[in-house]
């Protein structure tokens, strides 16, 4: 129990810290950086939880492709930091008026989990010794059809937004076509020409 | 639930060595090694000329784009992770229906997918 403890504490103190320095890092990048760090250590905190597909999900998911989107997004974007902070005291009122709220429904939220416990209204899904990623596997597919069908048209969304905001196709650039290259033949491709001495061929 | 955790134990020495190793690494270079810097030495090397310009330039919208096909392909094989591991001890009935329920998923990805390749977004001009 007490190497756990010292465990949640050292994972809690890094994701804290770390989420602090996405905040406060001059350079996007850094804060990408300190992102990724975060969403490890996040991971961390699941496994101590039991949650341990979430974990390896985060890690995945997180780690593996939004922190890479994310550091695309900055290299792409190009922002001029200096003229976004220059803005920083006529947005204060707003953006302190947004965190004082959020703080507000963190607090009232984390209230009512303290009181009567996260999740004392859900029964755990059985008393069988199975493992968390079954438990889930379980339940998705069946009981929260629609829940992971809507899932699924929500990827397909996404994908065909994607291509339509991004996808330009330049003119005048030779691509690959597998199909014709590998439908060619001798007949087509190789031509054998006798050629009289000193008269060459006329194209 | 203790079990569970000490099957992470690995992860955690793991961990704990390499933080370690990492700043032993840092410090004995920082205490051990010689530091003369003069501005010759500390400026920026590439190829023995001055640097052109900043490393940091505009990369093109179309690796958003791989990204953004990737990560979706990343979730979907997410999602298939507790299919695979659950299918085989569930009731048949169930089972047939996780089983279909998990091809309709797939079928709305295929279609997405058909429609990317068709629009040549795979395709690195």
């Amino acid at each position: 129990m007490g190497l756990q403890a010292i465990a949640f504490y050292v994972l809690a103190v890094v994701t804290v810290a770390s989420a602090f320095g996405v905040t406060t890092a001059r350079n996007p990048v850094h804060s990408v950086l300190f992102l990724i760090l975060t969403f490890f250590t996040a991971a961390g905190l699941f496994v101590l939880l039991g949650a341990e597909f979430l974990a390896m999900l985060l890690v995945v998911v997180y780690v593996g492709a939004v922190a890479v989107l994310f550091l695309f997004v900055v290299m792409m974007l190009d922002v001029d930091f200096a003229s976004l902070r220059a803005g920083f005291a006529r947005y204060l009122p707003i953006g302190g008026a947004v965190a004082v709220f959020l703080l507000i429904e963190m607090i009232l939220v984390s209230g009512a989990v303290a009181e009567r416990g996260a999740a004392a209204h859900v029964k755990p899904l059985s008393g069988e010794n199975i493992s968390n990623t079954e438990a889930i596997g379980r339940v998705l597919y069946t009981d929260y059809l629609y829940d992971f069908q809507i899932a699924g048209l929500v990827l397909l969304v996404a994908m065909i937004g994607a291509i339509v905001l991004t996808l330009k196709h330049r003119p005048g650039i030779k691509r690959q076509t597998v199909a014709d290259q590998t439908g060619r033949s001798v007949r087509g491709g190789l031509q054998v020409v006798q050629v009289k001495v000193g008269e060459g061929i006329a194209e | 639930m203790t079990a569970f955790l000490l099957q992470y134990l690995p992860i955690l020495i793991f961990l704990g060595v390499a933080a370690a190793l990492g700043v032993v690494f840092i410090l004995a270079a920082w205490v051990l090694a010689p530091k003369h810097p003069d501005p010759e030495k500390i400026s920026a090397y590439e190829c023995g000329f001055n640097a052109f310009e900043d490393a940091r330039m505009k990369f093109d919208v179309r690796f958003y784009l791989v990204s953004i096909l990737f990560i979706i392909f990343d979730l979907e094989a997410a999602f298939l992770f507790p299919w695979a591991t659950s299918l085989m001890h569930m009731p048949h009935g169930v089972a047939v229906f996780a089983f279909w329920s998990m091809m309709a998923f797939l079928f709305v990805l295929a279609v997405g997918f058909v429609y990317e390749w068709k629009k040549g977004a795979l395709e690195w001009e």
